[in-house]
């Protein structure tokens, strides 16, 4: 009975550790993904500078996330990492160009410095791609038998997995524009701000139409919302309709907090809008872990590694949290164009 | 030899891997430099340190960079290429990598930024703290997988579950298991010293050049001062290292001295060409018995040679026994440096030593060479296990199709051939430029009665 509930703790607290990594390396993401649309070089160099001191932090909840899996559920991990080879393969090349791209952008002379902005863009983007599609493949369900993963190689390619990946890069850039209403001034800000509203529609469409289709991935998910395609199933539906008239909601406090010239409330409207559709994906696979394969309890290492990890948590995670925040306060103040290197 | 999923993942992740130690080897080092550098200069207030500090800093961000990149495919491969071994070992072993990202992954990331970003924005106090976190950070990692990788060369404390997996019986047996402390040791005096070497090379190149004069005299002093003192300890530590592998894993010992025979009075095999069909060593040039001595093994004990252990339990022969030759190589060329560098020193000479500032040049990537090798010795040397005497490398791969791993592995060779080239030509030119130097006035405030404070005076 412990061990269940043991599994059940690490399983909140991997949702917390994934949720904690989409809202702050989306925004540094987002940022990179709206560079082929700032006026000039100047611009783009407050644009990374408003990222520069915390984009290394926010990347290592990724790395967090994946030896968490590792070790707590190992079985899972292990089913699940053969299915989704290729696109997980093609976010760590992504995520090479972007994460040299920082630093080298400022040592490269005229071409190198024009190719590492490309690559600092284009990585980005493809990154924030590959998520979508890893997001997509696990979400439509991976084919395990027992604990093997038995399917084919491109089974994650489906329209489905495509409009996730298009509306995850959508909505990073969201977070980008929002973050980038935070810290930057002057005329990139006000670009910045219009680039939100935009943004913030397109999110919403992209939310509804992934929202849809999720009902469609399967049964169990059509029956949990009480929807399918010809009739709403009433007392089911009404204990869920919060959530999307939360997000709605939330949508038009982001918009007035742009109309208000709001700094920092945009950006944290934006993470409300992600974290409900975090919280409704959680609706729809719950209690899988894998979905539609594995429960946590059937995934989870054992007892005593779950134990050492949940001490080495609890003493760890406020610290870094703590020094994480400390960094941010660091770094709170607007970017200017002196904010160049070092 | 089959070109299989086996192979493909086994040369990815060699090829990865290999790529990746470059870097933290080179951090480690220059993280604790970097906080020597800072911390002499709050102390001495001399601009001399400052300089420095602000030229190997932009070093430091470059490689760290590339360190954490090519660090977080490491990562990943692990499920994606070994999803069996991961399956196996997560109980034991996944704790022991995520107490890494707890302790020292989140540390050095945060810290960096203040360090690379925050010059100016805190005060020098907290500057030169979060220098340091990011040293110990640096050391804290080191830890944790030096840990996980000396359990794979000497697992205990585990026992197999019912449903075919490892759990713990005792963490703290798992974590310090026997190899864990020679080979931490051995690691983190081999990225002091991959750092000495890269520093003394950079300052002799710019004495040659006769750029920065100020900063590179006290820099080839630290230098010189590392490799004399750091480069017999370090022998030591991979002596001890080696006797251990010697209970523990007498097959790698086996192959790394080119002992074919089992025997008393092993010779020492200099050179030799090991041929795995016929089981001998060809050319051989070898001491008689000091190979027993150098193993602490008396004129009667037995030592055993490859034919104690079937084919199958071999690791490869040839590749275990050159890494460690070249190894130990650059581990002597080291060691005469950082004689000749002292006595010059001592002399009075080490300015003007223009054969001595070539020869350091020559040797800048020594370090690199010699952890590359090292590794290579050790994990080649674990064949045919990935955990050794426990699980074969063949049955831990993932069931991964061949053509996915082709396609993976000709990407990163494209790609770490774009990034790690670019990245090594900016440092090139910044170490070819040199730090900025400023004419230091003269100051009377040094640390008195230190080597460090007579290699300062000395410089003036």
């Amino acid at each position: 009975m412990f061990g269940l509930e043991l599994s059940m703790i690490w399983a909140v607290l991997i949702a917390v550790a994934v949720f904690l990594y989409v809202a702050l390396d989306g925004f540094d993401l987002g940022v990179g993904i709206l560079f082929p649309f700032a006026k000039d070089a100047r611009e783009r160099d407050q644009m990374q500078a408003s990222i520069a001191p915390v984009w290394d932090g926010n990347e290592t909840w990724l790395v967090l996330w994946r030896r968490r899996l590792c070790s707590r559920r190992s079985k899972a991990y292990a089913a699940l990492m053969p299915a989704l080879y290729l696109p997980i393969f093609l976010m760590l090349l992504a995520l090479i160009f972007r994460g040299v791209a920082f630093e080298f952008r400022h040592h490269g002379r005229e071409r190198g410095k024009k190719w590492w902005t490309f690559a600092f863009s284009a990585g980005s983007i493809v990154a924030t791609i590959a998520q979508g599609l890893v997001l997509g493949g696990f979400v439509q369900g991976i084919a395990i038998e027992g604990e093997v993963f038995v399917g084919g190689p491109l089974d994650w390619l489906t329209p489905f997995s495509l409009l996730v990946a298009a509306s995850l890069v959508a909505g990073y850039a969201l977070l980008g524009a929002a973050w980038i209403v935070f810290k930057a001034q002057g005329e990139l800000a006000e670009r910045a701000r219009r680039w939100v509203k935009q943004l913030a529609l397109l999110t919403a469409l992209a939310m509804g139409a992934v929202s849809l289709a999720t009902l469609g991935v399967d049964a169990r998910v059509t029956e949990r919302w009480g929807l399918t395609m010809t009739s709403v199933d009433w007392p089911v539906f009404i204990q869920l309709a919060p959530l999307p008239v939360l997000a709605g909601v939330i949508l038009f406090l982001l918009w007035r907090g742009i109309e208000e010239r709001k700094f920092l409330r945009p950006y944290l409207y934006a993470v409300c809008l992600f974290l409900i559709g975090y919280v409704g994906l959680a609706v729809s696979l719950w209690p899988y872990i894998i979905p539609f394969a594995m429960t946590p309890a059937d995934a989870a290492a054992a007892d005593n590694a779950l134990q050492l990890m949940l001490v080495g948590a609890l003493v760890m995670l406020p610290i870094i949290l703590a020094y994480t925040a400390f960094v941010y306060w660091t770094f709170r103040a607007k970017v200017d164009d002196h904010a160049a290197y070092h | 030899m089959e070109w299989d999923a086996l192979l493909l993942s086994r040369l990815q992740f060699a090829f990865t891997v290999g790529f990746h130690i470059i870097f933290p080897a080179f951090t480690i080092g220059l993280a604790s430099f970097l906080a020597v550098l800072e911390g002499l200069w709050l102390f001495t207030k001399r601009p001399v340190f400052k300089n420095l500090y602000l030229f190997w800093v932009k070093i430091f961000a470059l490689s760290f960079g590339m360190g954490v990149v090519s660090g977080v495919v490491m990562s990943y491969q692990f499920g994606t290429n070994w999803s069996v071994f991961s399956a196996i070992t997560g109980s034991v072993m996944g704790p022991l990598l995520a107490y890494e990202v707890l302790t020292a992954f989140f540390l050095e990331a945060s810290f960096l930024g203040i360090m690379l970003f925050g010059w100016k924005r805190v005060g020098p106090g907290l500057h030169f703290f979060s220098t340091c976190m990011v040293a110990v950070g640096t050391l804290f990692s080191a830890f944790w997988i030096l840990a996980a990788n000396s359990w794979m060369q000497t697992p205990q404390g585990w026992a197999w579950a019912e449903d075919g997996t490892m759990i713990a019986t005792s963490f703290m047996d798992v974590i310090f298991n026997p190899s864990l402390p020679s080979r931490f040791a051995h690691m983190v005096l081999a990225a002091y010293l991959t750092t000495a070497m890269v520093v003394a090379g950079a300052s002799a190149f710019a004495l040659l050049k006769k750029r920065a004069l100020a900063e590179s005299r006290v820099a080839l002093r630290m230098a010189v001062l590392m490799m004399a003192l750091v480069t017999p300890v370090q022998i030591m530590a991979g002596h001890e290292s080696g006797i251990v592998a010697g209970e523990h894993q007498p097959a790698k010992v086996a192959a790394l001295e080119g002992w074919w025979e089992t025997r008393t009075q092993q010779p020492s095999v200099l050179v030799g060409w090991p041929d795995e069909e016929a089981e001998t060593n060809h050319f051989e040039i070898a001491i008689p018995g000091f190979g027993s001595t150098v193993n602490n093994a008396g004129p009667d004990v037995v030592l055993p040679g490859l034919d104690q252990f079937a084919e199958e339990e071999r690791p490869p022969v040839w590749l275990t026994f050159w890494a460690f030759r070249v190894m130990v190589g650059m581990g002597l060329a080291m060691l005469v440096l950082g004689l000749w560098g002292a006595v010059a020193w001592a002399l009075k000479r080490l300015d003007g030593a223009t054969w001595y500032h070539r020869a350091l040049v020559l040797a800048g990537p020594s370090g690199f060479i010699a952890v590359l090798t090292g590794w290579i010795t050790a994990e080649v040397g674990r064949q045919p296990y990935v955990v050794y005497g426990v699980l074969r490398t063949a049955d831990a791969v993932s069931p991964v199709p061949t053509g996915s791993v082709a396609t993976s592995l000709l990407f990163f060779i494209v790609v770490y051939g774009i990034v790690f080239t670019a990245g090594a030509l900016y440092i090139l030119r910044l170490m070819a430029k040199g730090p900025e130097g400023e004419e230091t006035p003269p100051q009377s405030h040094q640390p008195p009665g230190t080597p460090l404070g007579a290699a300062i005076k000395e410089a003036h």
